[in-house]
């Protein structure tokens, strides 16, 4: 299938380019970029797209999505959810091992990486379990989980609280090179905590997380770092303290990378309101400090990519009281509109803020998990998002194609479009 | 964000916290109680404003005594009472806190009291019968997890108005547990709004939080200097949980630091009341001598409780 | 007998029915009073100083047994009832200032009952102004006066305690 887009503004920040260009695709690969208006007869295209006034991308990186298979199926499918990736115009998305059985078996991760592969859409790049059952006692077959198809290992948000495993997995993992993806969340002092532990918990008598929890994690990671030289992803930054830590340990050249996740660089405590369960999110959202500090190491790279942390709740999980709801958003479908929300909000208003923020979910995101996805360079693989920036869209139940349908920006309107997702050179989801 | 308290007209629709509700609110409510106080002296301790309507006590959380004053107010309006416990019907067996409302709703009950381990519950509630249109049902927060027991922190403040009449010129000092307290944080908001000049919080850095300065309020460790010339003392329950938490080493080790004894009360002011929501703990926050006291009214806040709970049902019922 | 409302003085009214009251006051030696706020109050407790009657008087507000509660809810200023003597076996009469539908009535005597059994009870009004809704008749009534269908006769009360009648427009 040979694929023409003209006319579009082609935006890839690993190869520095934002310019007006068309992009040539045969056989599931980018094959030519030319300059936009030159006739190329010989290429002979099956369709040709036009672009004009949309943005043409590397297809997104996400970093943390939940496919909710295997074990969770009641709450969200396969299927409804690499759907909801193609609307999100995600390509390559990395899940989480806290799955039903958690990901620790090679079969599981091979039947995972098949069924997800069958459907043609997103690639998925799981990560398998650092501990058995994720309990933090055991460590896993993580050779055999390589071979299997896992690009980490991680604990997703469970904690580790014995510190010698801790040091062993990473040990461990340090022998083969793999990547160590960790939650900064000390598993005592967030225990029960149900909000940011500042005036708004304090207020409406919700048991508090402490910024002490994020500080107190990223203190043991990065000694066990410097101990062990294992490579840390560091999941879900929140607070300013914890964004200072990670500034000094990268100054001071440990093997730390670290990211966001899209809600987090928009909402704060206040957004709880009236005890709305939508926003029971981990870690919480912390205060305005926290998220203007989160806003800013985006911009000077103390993060280094967005992610979605997509997590669909379903209805009876949700619709509880704050303290019994399961915490979590849907996201895939956002995280254009949230990152494109940060460039705009942005203090520096210059050309390259819609670059930058498309960095944080292509090249920069694809760099932590060392794949040759997220960008539009010669020969690459042909996964492409084209976008219009400015069509508004309204966030909910009916629009989302997730079956988790539950974010704070329900009913809200977000800017930022997907009007084509492209995997391998094929256009798979267009609305 | 729309106050889920206030209908379309700005009127009380529910009541579920102290907070954002106006003084004038406020005041109409210890206003219309003290027209109730003379009803439990009557020979027919009843008047027929709710005559007919079904009041359904939503119990999560296990109160003998709270469930036992709203259900002597509801009665004293006239109103059927319907008194649920839910740890031992439906939610048990799993079904949700909404679909146990729906199903009420369906039986067509005119007003829910709710007490709930969570903070929040009740606006979940009241979020609920305004979504499906049910304004004509009534939510009355009776407690909800550490959040807010506005019934008390209104009958709090009808005790304080009874006894010292301008609330302008008052120190009040809260002591206790007030990290895991609704009556301390509804009281809190409601003598902020009545106009209370210095709030006090005395108590362990364990059992209060530091965000707590920001609602305005002084926080004091040494009890000695917090009860320094207050006008009024609102002692708070101390929970047995709290030593298995880390947050104390034991009740006695309670009593020495923060107990109210008559020598503590010697230092606020010699007309000072001692007030408690109850029920009390003797030794462990409060000495006897102090709790059978004359400085005590902790027995008419208990009367108090429940005109004011009259009240507010009724004013609540009356709007549509 | 049917004066324009324009010329209606009170405090002559006041004396009307004070006179009427002192009549009948012969057969009814403990006569106890009860004033239906606020108007009817004020009338009460003069009457009770005027003749200087055994019980102070009672007042009652009606606020809690109104028929209208359902379309109108809890009026803003209830004020608290207080009957300082037995009710149980007393003759009282209930006093009102304007006598209109009969509902306030209705509602007052319930109130009372609600405090015991009287023997008898009895009505004054300084005004009774017809179209009655119950089947309600006064004892006593100093002046029967007609007032349009949207207008109200409220009772003041000066600093010095003297009576008034004012018109209102609903």
């Amino acid at each position: 299938m040979k694929l023409h887009i003209q006319n579009g503004r082609l935006i890839d920040p690993a190869n520095g380019i934002d310019a007006i260009r068309d992009l040539y695709i045969a056989e599931g690969k980018i094959v030519a970029i030319r300059e936009a208006g030159q006739t190329w007869p010989d290429f002979a295209s099956n369709r040709t797209i036009d672009a004009a006034g949309l943005v043409v991308a590397p297809g997104f990186v996400d970093l943390s999505a939940r496919l909710r298979e295997p074990g969770y199926e009641y709450k969200a499918t396969l299927e409804s959810e690499m759907e909801a990736a193609m609307h999100g115009g995600v390509t390559s998305l990395v899940c989480p091992p806290d799955t039903d059985p958690v990901l620790e078996e090679p079969g599981l991760v091979e039947m995972l990486k098949y069924r997800a592969k069958s459907l043609n859409q997103a690639h998925v790049y799981p990560l398998g379990a650092l501990t058995v059952g994720l309990k933090g006692e055991t460590l896993t077959e993580m050779a055999e989980l390589t071979e299997a198809g896992c690009v980490g290992f991680s604990q997703a948000a469970e904690p580790i609280l014995d510190t010698v495993v801790l040091l062993r997995a990473m040990q461990y993992a340090k022998t083969f090179g793999y990547s160590v993806w960790l939650r900064p969340q000390d598993g005592y002092l967030s225990r029960n905590g149900l909000a940011h532990g500042g005036p708004v918990a304090a207020r409406l008598g919700l048991a508090g997380i402490p910024t002490i929890a994020e500080t107190i994690a990223l203190n043991t990671i990065f000694e066990l770092v410097r101990v062990t030289g294992a490579r840390v992803h560091l999941c879900r930054m929140s607070s300013a303290a914890g964004l200072e830590l990670v500034r000094s340990a990268k100054k001071e050249g440990l093997p730390i990378t670290c990211d966001v996740g899209a809600h987090h660089i928009h909402l704060t405590e206040d957004d709880i309101g009236f005890f709305d369960s939508n926003a029971r999110m981990l870690p919480p959202f912390r205060s305005r400090t926290d998220r203007d500090a989160i806003s800013q190491c985006l911009l000077d790279g103390t993060i280094d990519a967005i992610c979605s942390d997509h997590t669909p709740v379903d209805d009876d999980e949700k619709l509880l009281p704050f303290g019994e709801a399961t915490p979590g958003a849907t996201g895939l479908e956002l995280l254009l509109s949230l990152a494109l929300k940060w460039a705009d909000q942005c203090v520096s208003q210059d050309q390259q803020q819609l670059s930058r923020a498309i960095a944080k979910i292509t090249s920069d995101a694809a760099r932590i998990v060392g794949l040759p996805c997220g960008q539009l360079s010669m020969g690459s693989v042909a996964d492409i998002c084209i976008f219009d920036p400015a069509a508004r869209w309204k966030v909910c139940a009916s629009t989302l194609a997730s079956q988790g349908k539950h974010t704070p920006f329900l009913e809200h309107e977000l800017t930022g479009q997907v009007k084509f997702t492209i995997v391998e050179g094929r256009v798979a989801y267009e609305p | 964000m729309l106050n889920p308290q206030l209908n379309t007209n700005g009127e009380l629709q529910h009541l579920l916290t102290i907070e954002g509700l106006p003084q004038a609110v406020i005041t109409h409510i210890l206003d219309t109680a003290s027209s109730f106080v003379g009803v439990s002296d009557r020979e027919v301790k009843k008047v027929p404003l709710m005559r007919g309507k079904s009041v359904f006590n939503l119990f999560f959380e296990n109160s003998t005594r709270t469930r036992t004053t709203f259900e002597i107010a509801a009665k004293r309006l006239s109103a059927d009472v319907i008194n649920l416990n839910i740890d031992s019907s439906s939610a048990s067996k799993g079904e949700s806190l909404l679909d146990t409302v729906d199903n009420l709703t369906a039986m067509h009950s005119d007003m829910f009291v709710v007490r709930h381990s969570q903070s929040g519950a009740p606006f979940l509630i009241a979020q609920h019968l305004s979504r499906n249109r049910q304004h004509h049902v009534h939510v009355v927060n009776a407690g909800d997890g550490r959040h807010a027991h506005p019934t008390q922190g209104l009958l709090d403040m009808y005790t304080i108005r009874h006894y010292k009449k301008d609330f302008s010129n008052l120190t009040v000092a809260i002591v206790g547990d007030v990290l895991h307290s609704r009556v301390a944080r509804s009281d809190i908001q409601a003598l902020k709004t009545l106009g209370v000049p210095e709030i006090r919080l005395i108590g362990p850095k364990t059992l209060i939080p530091s965000q707590m300065e920001q609602m305005g309020v002084r926080v004091f460790t040494c009890m000695n200097e917090g009860l320094k010339d207050v006008d009024v003392i609102i002692m708070l329950r101390l929970q047995n949980e709290r030593m298995s938490g880390a947050l104390l080493p034991s009740a006695q080790e309670f009593f020495k630091s923060y107990g109210l004894t008559p020598e503590r009360l010697a230092l606020a002011k010699r007309d000072a009341i001692v007030m408690h929501p109850g029920p009390m703990n003797r030794g462990v926050e409060i000495d006897s001598a102090v709790a059978d006291g004359t400085q005590a009214v902790i027995l008419p806040q208990v009367t108090y409780g429940i005109a004011v709970r009259m009240a507010v049902m009724s004013i609540l019922a009356g709007n549509q | 007998m049917t004066p324009p409302i324009t010329e209606l003085d009170a405090e002559a009214l006041y004396k009307t029915l004070l006179e009427q009251i002192k009549a009948a006051m012969a057969s009814q030696p403990d006569l106890a009073v009860v004033g239906i706020h606020s108007g009817g109050a004020w009338i009460a407790e003069r009457i009770a100083s005027d003749l200087q009657l055994a019980h102070k008087p009672g007042f009652v507000d009606v606020s809690f047994y109104r028929d209208d509660y359902a379309e109108k809810g809890l009026r803003p200023d209830v004020k608290p009832s207080q009957i300082p003597f037995e009710v149980e076996g007393a003759t009282i009469l209930l006093i009102d200032d304007v006598l209109y539908t009969g509902r306030t009535t209705r509602a007052a005597i319930n109130e009372l009952f609600d405090y015991g059994r009287p023997r008898k009870i009895m009505l004054a009004a300084l005004i009774d102004r017809g179209e009655r809704e119950l089947p309600v008749a006064a004892d006593f009534v100093a002046a029967t006066v007609s007032v349009g269908g949207n207008q109200t006769l409220v009772l003041q009360r000066d600093d010095d305690g003297a009576f008034s009648l004012k018109v209102e427009h609903a």
